[in-house]
């Protein structure tokens, strides 16, 4: 009796065309062979994706993004593990006003954060700088990874903790040798949804980067405002190419549904 | 006439047959069991009467009817799930209001006939109340009147009272029976534990891997079971191997040192013979002999265990002052023949019943 | 201390004498305090002080001249207040805000339900294909519509071809262009925020509205439709306040020519470098924001505590 209709696949059919449409001809005008941009009738070529080459602020770009997620994801946790545990397993004064502050990031919008950090960095001699770019992505992403280590610590069961304390382990001992392992998989996933949103962010990141230190998305983004033409499609494809490869490793690990739609949300 | 038949249903999923064959007729106003471990096909069989999923072959009538060929919506049966599923957005009044409103029957009506649904259940107060905000109890009496009120040919039950904590089913068993005494409404319940079955129905089947093993009234099943799986489910018993063969006073079983009489035709050959522990008592001759492994005090009752040359057996006696044997010492148990159950031998079903036991 | 006696040697070798006992929280009040020091003092230094700069910056005037003077006044706002083209800005951003998010409850809602009744291996696969886009870089997918709607024309080609459209539509530097992309990159909160309110629908309660005489459509409307609601609104929530502030997409799409509110902002900033007219676009646009999420929330949980708890 629970089955879809005739009607509900046809609809079901064409969404997942429109949302595969667009990433789809990225891929495809990325292998034309033409000079400009075309599908590619006349034969695939994989003359733009060896363009990226000749590029190599592309090259850079990557690499900056990679070192900014990875440093700033890993920051993030050693930030949000410790507030995520007084947050889950103590009754203080603030408790509920330290995680709204916490979580806020999700509500400014990234255009107010990017000026924000623009004027600050800029008064505090940060400006353009990697240590800035840093500083403002570990603000923006750790909502992402406290969530995810919320709901990992909060489900974790304590009487665990005090049967260590009971057999003489110190707290620092407790810690490290009972409770990080049981939130581990929530740390991780937590780090892995960082650096996702860390490398994927555009809008705030477009006004504190340099032309010396950007990111990928940032340079693809200024480059598309001025002309669109293969070579940015070939470097998005490759970029598309790596996303769905870790996201298959991803939802083979961890599960994608249980990293996007969590158990701590309501 | 009866009213509800089963003519030869079937379900597979894949090449798993979850329900083989089942025959079974209910007569109008009965309270019938389908009683079984998990995965027997009990709930798929209740779901294809219900309508929820298609049958593979098979015939299912209701008063006359081919309930198979109606839609689930039209079938106009109450079913009773054991998630209660009850609608959360709608208040308990809502909820029973529900079915009526479907029938398109007129606002006063409805609003007198959900009242009483309530004030059956005994939650004429609750009207208001969202199911949250009510206990586990509470929430089945609602799933029940709304299942009532509709005035439902049948009544299907999935697992009702399992939910539910050791003292409120008790409770509810009492309730329910009740209920069913108050409208007459045939129905038919679902359920794994066999002493909800017994205390409710008017009859039980014994279902096991998609095939019903017997039907018969709770006492019956229970006193002369059909094989070895129904003994060992329903309650515990006592399974000793031994031989049939005919002897010059009829046909007898003989298990280890002792010979017991077959009432029934029985063709000679390996068999089985199922005594509840309740019913072995100590003798001083004719019986199976064995020794006391361990006896343990449980109050009102005795336990032993003896271990004789066909097995294992459990004993229990009331505790009633009268002298019983010690630890270790060697003894003589015995049983009326009325008492004990003769089945072929049947390593399959034998050890399915362990399984679920 | 007890349990120390009991196996005192081995209590000795692993822990000296001045071991805590075992932790009570009444005599640690400030741990979480210190173990949240590190987060409170990022974000003090940050968040706190770089807004409230913000807002203190779109309080000072700019002249082409002098640049940036150190006054304080509330110009800036009036100005916007006053003018047209900032309201025509304002205007376009939330039309563009509501549409996209009707659009995505529209298709998301729906899309989540059939993705729940699908069977084990389909259903894997169809989530992978609704969420994956979330982690595809918003450059990426919007490139891809802009590939779409003007270079190859694809889509113009395909209304054509067949027959729905006699002459080419313009989807670059217009609203629709913007709507179309940006329900792209959103629609999958929308999906995951009804998925949520999904997964705690009782599978059974369809069969039992089925069982009381309820057609599908009833069942649909009556029974699913109300319980999925919050879920709904609170998708919409999310989905409305990021369209608001969309940047990269509207920037793309609608280029030079079509702004909303955050591109805006950015024009001002690295543009024109009128930095305090910037900031007071981002400062109206945070209180639009967050007006909009803690009000809309207060709202949606308000209304269904009552229900869902």
């Amino acid at each position: 009796m629970n089955r879809n209709g005739p009607i509900a696949l046809i609809f079901h059919v064409l969404f997942l065309g429109f949302l595969l449409a667009p990433i789809l001809i990225v891929c495809a005008v990325a292998f034309t062979s033409q000079g400009y941009l075309s599908l590619p009738t006349e034969g695939l070529s994989l003359r733009w994706f060896r363009a990226i080459g000749d590029n190599p602020e592309f090259i850079r770009a990557f690499k900056d993004s990679l070192l900014l997620g990875a440093v700033s994801s890993t920051l993030a946790i050693l930030v949000a593990v410790p507030a995520a545990l007084a947050i889950a397993r103590h009754q203080f004064f603030g408790r509920e006003a330290i995680q709204a502050l916490f979580l806020s990031p999700l509500m400014v919008p990234h255009i107010v954060l990017g000026i924000a950090f623009l004027r600050f960095f800029t008064m505090i001699g940060l400006g353009g700088t990697f240590a800035g770019l840093v500083l403002s992505h570990v603000i923006i992403i750790l909502p992402f990874a406290l969530r995810l280590i919320l709901a990992a610590s909060t489900g974790m069961d304590r009487a665990v903790e005090n049967a260590a304390a009971s057999l003489g382990a110190s707290s620092w001992t407790c810690f490290r040798r009972v409770t990080l392992p049981l939130i581990l998989p929530g740390v991780a996933s937590g780090w892995v949804l960082a650096f996702i949103n860390s490398f994927d962010e555009v809008t705030m990141t477009v006004f504190i980067a340099s032309p010396e230190t950007t990111t990928l998305p940032v340079r693809l983004f200024l480059y598309i405002q001025d002309n669109i033409d293969p070579l940015v499609a070939a470097v998005s494809a490759v970029l598309i190419f790596l996303t769905v490869a870790a996201m298959l490793v991803l939802d083979r690990v961890y599960g994608l549904e249980r990293l996007l739609v969590g158990k701590g949300r309501d | 006439m009866a009213y509800l038949v089963l003519d030869q249903l079937t379900k597979r999923f894949g090449n798993w047959t979850a329900v083989d064959n089942v025959s079974l007729t209910v007569e109008k106003g009965e309270l019938i069991s389908l009683l079984g471990p998990s995965g027997c096909g009990k709930t798929t069989t209740l779901q294809m009467i219900a309508g929820f999923l298609d049958a593979d072959g098979g015939r299912v009538m209701l008063d006359g009817q081919d309930l198979l060929a109606k839609k689930p919506n039209e079938r106009g049966l109450g079913i009773v799930f054991q998630s209660y599923a009850l609608f959360p957005h709608m208040t308990a009044a809502e909820n029973v209001a529900f079915g009526l409103e479907m029938r398109r029957i007129a606002r006063a009506d409805r609003d007198r006939m959900v009242a009483d649904a309530l004030k059956l259940v005994g939650l004429e107060q609750y009207g208001d109340r969202h199911p949250r905000r009510m206990s586990g109890g509470q929430q089945q009496r609602v799933a029940l009147a709304r299942a009532l009120v509709i005035k439902p040919s049948l009544l299907l039950l999935d697992e009702p009272l399992s939910n539910l904590d050791a003292k409120m089913r008790e409770e509810m068993q009492i309730e329910l029976r009740r209920i069913q005494r108050t409208v007459g409404t045939t129905m038919i319940l679902v359920t794994h534990d066999q002493s909800e079955a017994m205390a409710l129905s008017d009859r039980v089947v014994v279902m096991n891997k998609g095939r019903i093993q017997q039907v018969a009234t709770p006492q019956e099943a229970y006193d002369h079971p059909a094989n070895a799986f129904v003994a060992n489910f329903l309650g515990r018993t006592n399974l000793l191997p031994g031989m049939v063969g005919g002897g010059s006073a009829g046909t007898v079983i003989t298990v280890a040192d002792s010979v017991w009489p077959v009432s029934q035709p029985m063709a000679a050959g390996p068999g089985a013979l199922a005594v509840r522990p309740e019913k072995i008592g100590f003798v001083d001759a004719g019986g199976l002999s064995g020794t006391v492994l361990a006896r343990v005090f449980q109050g009102t009752q005795w336990l032993f265990e003896i271990e004789t040359a066909a097995g294992r057996l459990m004993v229990i006696r009331q505790h009633d002052g009268s002298p019983l044997p010690a630890e270790r010492e060697r003894v003589m148990v015995g049983w009326r023949p009325d008492d004990m159950a003769v089945m072929p031998a049947d390593p399959d079903t034998a050890s399915g019943a362990r399984e679920a036991a | 201390m007890s349990m120390a006696a009991s196996t005192e040697s081995q209590v000795q070798a692993n822990a000296p004498a001045t071991a805590p006992p075992p932790r009570r929280p009444r005599r640690w009040p400030w741990t979480p305090y210190l173990l949240s020091a590190p987060g409170l003092a990022l974000f003090a230094v940050l968040l706190l002080v770089p807004l409230v700069m913000t807002f203190l910056l779109s309080l000072n005037s700019f002249s082409f001249y002098g640049g940036i003077e150190n006054v304080w006044q509330i110009g800036n706002y009036a100005d916007i207040v006053a003018d047209s083209y900032f309201h025509e800005v304002f205007l376009r951003t939330f039309r563009i805000a509501a549409v996209v998010t009707i659009l995505c409850a529209l298709f998301g809602a729906p899309e989540a339900y059939i993705l729940r009744r699908m069977k084990s291996p389909w259903r894997g696969l169809c989530l992978l294909i609704v969420l994956g886009p979330l982690l595809i870089s918003v450059v990426s997918r919007t490139l891809g519509w802009a590939l779409l709607f003007g270079s190859t024309g694809l889509v113009n080609q395909g209304l054509m071809g067949l027959g729905l459209i006699a002459t080419p539509i313009e989807f670059m530097y217009t609203e629709t262009g913007v709507i179309i992309a940006l329900t792209h990159v959103l629609v999958p909160f929308m999906v995951l925020s009804v998925w949520a309110s999904l997964q705690r629908l009782d599978p059974q309660v369809e069969n039992a509205a089925l069982s009381l005489g309820a057609g599908p459509l009833t069942v649909m409307r009556r029974v699913v439709l109300p319980q999925i609601v919050p879920g709904i609104l609170s998708g919409s929530i999310i989905v409305f306040a990021l369209a608001a502030s969309a940047f990269a997409t509207p920037a793309i799409i609608g280029g030079r020519r079509l702004k909303v509110a955050a591109t805006l902002a950015y024009d001002e900033f690295l543009n024109t470098l009128n930095w305090p007219l910037g900031a007071t676009v981002a400062v109206l646009l945070l209180i639009a924001n967050v007006v909009i999420i803690v009000g809309c929330n207060r709202l949606v949980e308000r209304r269904y505590k009552q229900v869902f708890e």
